[in-house]
């Protein structure tokens, strides 16, 4: 600073100051360190409770953005100073984001081992009061009530993704597109709120049946398979369509024997992807089909339980012995967990085994 | 040359098939319209009933039973829509604009693992870990920010409080606004920001003058159709929520107001006669907001195509 016989530094965007690239993460390991500190110092002058990680972490990364902002403003100036700080929040974002999915997996699994066992798979709940017992029904409902909805969805789902895809040109077709984008906002109480009272009316009041909850998972999962499957229909080059039809082939069968076998491998990973969707449906099961705690295998007669009641129900009303009941609860949502990210692995796989290789 | 119209010939098997597929197509706007009459005619005795034959209603109208629901509803769904979306932003521009480009995709599997976990399951984990972590910040917002109407206090014993329910809430709809935010994000135009950087503008600028505009109308309604979902959803509200039914701004009281969806998911099960009817009209009303809601935000993305100039 004292040499004031130099020329004045040329300033422009390569000699202007730049921050060395380590810089960064020096000042997040520095201030995160300082505030760890202060913190344990406040922590030890009075030691109650345990030690407050999470404000630690916060004022660390609060001073770390600060720091950088500032240093990084004497340096390079305000327009690079602003462009770090954003930097700082966008992958912050990304970290807080995380720490929910992080803090809920690990949760899941390690509540849900403790009853994670031969016999939670082999029993139902009937006549259990305390300890033990199982989710077989459970897992039996939910097979039932949701293959059901899928026996009723895809067709129909399919059917209409053909429709608009192949047929349909304007007003219906822009009707039917437009209401399909409602029915995916249905709430799903809702769905499960019509399947029970269209029961109600035809079979009298209050009946609540497992082809109910089918019905009402149906309303949900018809949308989904619509909107994927006619993704996937359009994909299918016209090429290959008039080929078809130069060689003198039907339209139907142009579409059952070409377009529909190109398009096979996305419109299962979306059917897939529906039904991991409406697997873990909760809500319109309640509503429609009940819960019960004994072995239900008629869709059409009597309450019929499903995994994702079966967590609810040993929530809400935990019992004479809480604890198992809570294990119980834990169980179930790990298998849930399971089943729904093991329908999406295998979505994921089939849909990049077999993709098109027309896609970019 | 004679102009001749050819037709194709309509083969049996093309009309059973063209009929079934326009079949299955009606069957959807029938199912819906369905879906609509069936809740309606359901809720007609909620509304023709006096209240003091229905017990749920305690000697009120329908109006006044709904009434606090209807505010926790939108009350919560706002709440929750007003931590998403921010973050949602961020998580979008991270994965198209800062990860690097190999790392991207894997960030957006992550992502979708979080739309892929049961509501059932937030529940538990919001019930049973966020409530209880996230109490002594309740305690500590009382202590030190009561003078702010929103934290009035006093604080929630067990932290199950609107708070934390927007709280999971906001972790609900995250991935669906994300993934909307992260498509628009991706569809700039890339000679814009090319553009952009040429003219010596940091990432941080670029983004703001090429991306954001271009993206206005994705963000605005990704953030609709997560307000769809978070008014409609119920068992983490159900699971989380210790709910009194008071219409209050508070958000970190023992006292909250409870939502529709949450509120029939408690009810349900116990109800019988005129009691059913009541909770299904409230359901409709439900059915009612989300409708607009979505079909709003539709709206907004049918304008964004239609008048993208952009590409």
């Amino acid at each position: 600073m004292a040499a004031t016989s130099r020329p004045k530094p040329l300033v422009n965007a390569y000699t202007a100051g730049r921050l060395p690239g380590y810089l960064p993460w020096l000042l997040l390991v520095g201030s995160l360190l300082l505030s760890a500190t202060l913190f344990l110092l406040i922590w030890l002058a009075d030691p109650v409770g345990e030690y407050p990680i999470a404000g630690a972490v916060f004022v660390g990364v609060v001073a770390y953005g600060a720091s950088l902002y500032a240093l990084s403003r004497l340096v390079e100036g305000s327009r690079p100073a602003t462009n770090r700080l954003v930097t700082t929040l966008v992958v912050l974002a990304f970290v807080i984001a995380l720490l929910p999915l992080i803090s809920l997996l690990f949760t899941v699994v390690t509540n849900g081992l403790a009853r994670f066992d031969p016999m939670f798979f082999t029993y139902s709940m009937r006549n259990i009061v305390g300890e033990g017992g199982g989710a077989l029904h459970a897992i039996l409902g939910t097979l039932l009530m949701t293959g059901a909805a899928a026996i009723i969805s895809i067709p129909i789902g399919l059917m209409t993704a053909v429709y608009l895809a192949e047929y349909g040109r304007g007003a219906l077709a822009r009707t039917i597109t437009f209401f399909v984008d409602v029915m995916t906002g249905i709430p799903s109480i809702v769905a499960g709120l019509f399947a029970f009272a269209l029961f109600s009316y035809f079979f009298g009041p209050g009946v609540r049946v497992g082809v109910a909850g089918s019905i009402a998972l149906a309303v949900l999962m018809i949308p989904v398979v619509v909107r994927t499957s006619e993704e996937m229909l359009r994909l299918v080059p016209n090429e290959l369509r008039e080929a078809s039809y130069a060689l003198g082939v039907p339209k139907w069968r142009t579409i059952v024997k070409i377009v529909i076998p190109t398009s096979i491998a996305g419109i299962t990973t979306g059917v897939m992807l529906a039904i991991a969707r409406v697997i873990g449906e909760t809500a319109p099961l309640l509503v429609a089909a009940g819960f019960t705690t004994s072995m239900n295998y008629d869709l059409f007669d009597g309450r019929m339980q499903s995994l994702p009641v079966f967590v609810y129900s040993s929530y809400v009303s935990q019992g004479t012995n809480a604890i198992a009941s809570l294990d119980r609860a834990w169980a179930g949502a790990l298998t849930l967990v399971l089943i729904v990210m093991l329908l999406n692995l295998v979505a994921r796989l089939v849909a990049r085994a077999y993709a098109p290789k027309t896609r970019r | 040359m004679t102009a001749t119209t050819t037709r194709a010939v309509q083969r049996p098997g093309d009309r059973i098939f063209s009929g079934g597929a326009f079949f299955a197509g009606s069957l959807i706007l029938a199912a819906l319209a369905l879906v609509a009459g069936f809740l309606v005619m359901q809720s007609i005795p909620a509304f023709t009933t006096p209240a003091d034959e229905v017990s749920i209603l305690d000697g009120e109208s329908i109006w006044s039973y709904a009434g606090p629901l209807v505010f926790g509803t939108l009350w919560a769904a706002a709440l929750a829509l007003l931590l998403a979306v921010p973050v949602a932003i961020g998580i979008a521009l991270f994965i198209s604009h800062y990860a690097p480009r190999r790392l991207a995709q894997g960030l957006g599997y992550i992502v979708d693992l979080l739309a892929a976990v049961p509501s059932v399951v937030f529940g538990l984990w919001g019930g049973a870990v966020l409530a209880p972590a996230i109490q002594p910040l309740y305690t500590w917002l009382w202590e030190n920010a009561s003078w702010i109407p929103l934290f009035a206090g006093p604080p929630s014993g067990t932290g199950r409080t609107i708070l934390t329910a927007a709280l999971v809430l906001a972790v609900m709809v995250l991935p669906i606004i994300t993934a909307i935010c992260r498509e628009v994000f991706l569809q700039t135009p890339v000679l814009h920001e090319e553009a952009a950087l040429a003219l010596g503008a940091t990432r941080w600028e670029m983004i703001r003058i090429a991306v954001f505009p271009f993206a206005r109308a994705g963000i605005v309604s990704a953030a609709m159709l997560g307000l769809g979902r978070a008014l409609g959803e119920t068992m983490a509200v159900a699971m989380v929520l210790s709910a009194s039914g008071a219409v209050t701004f508070n958000l970190i009281s023992p006292t909250n107001p409870s939502t529709i969806a949450a509120n029939i998911a408690l009810s349900f099960p116990e109800a019988y006669g005129t009691n059913v009817n009541v909770l299904i009209a409230t359901g409709l009303m439900l059915f009612a907001i989300t409708l607009v809601v979505n079909a709003l935000a539709r709206l907004v993305v049918d304008r964004r195509k239609a008048f993208s100039g952009a590409n």
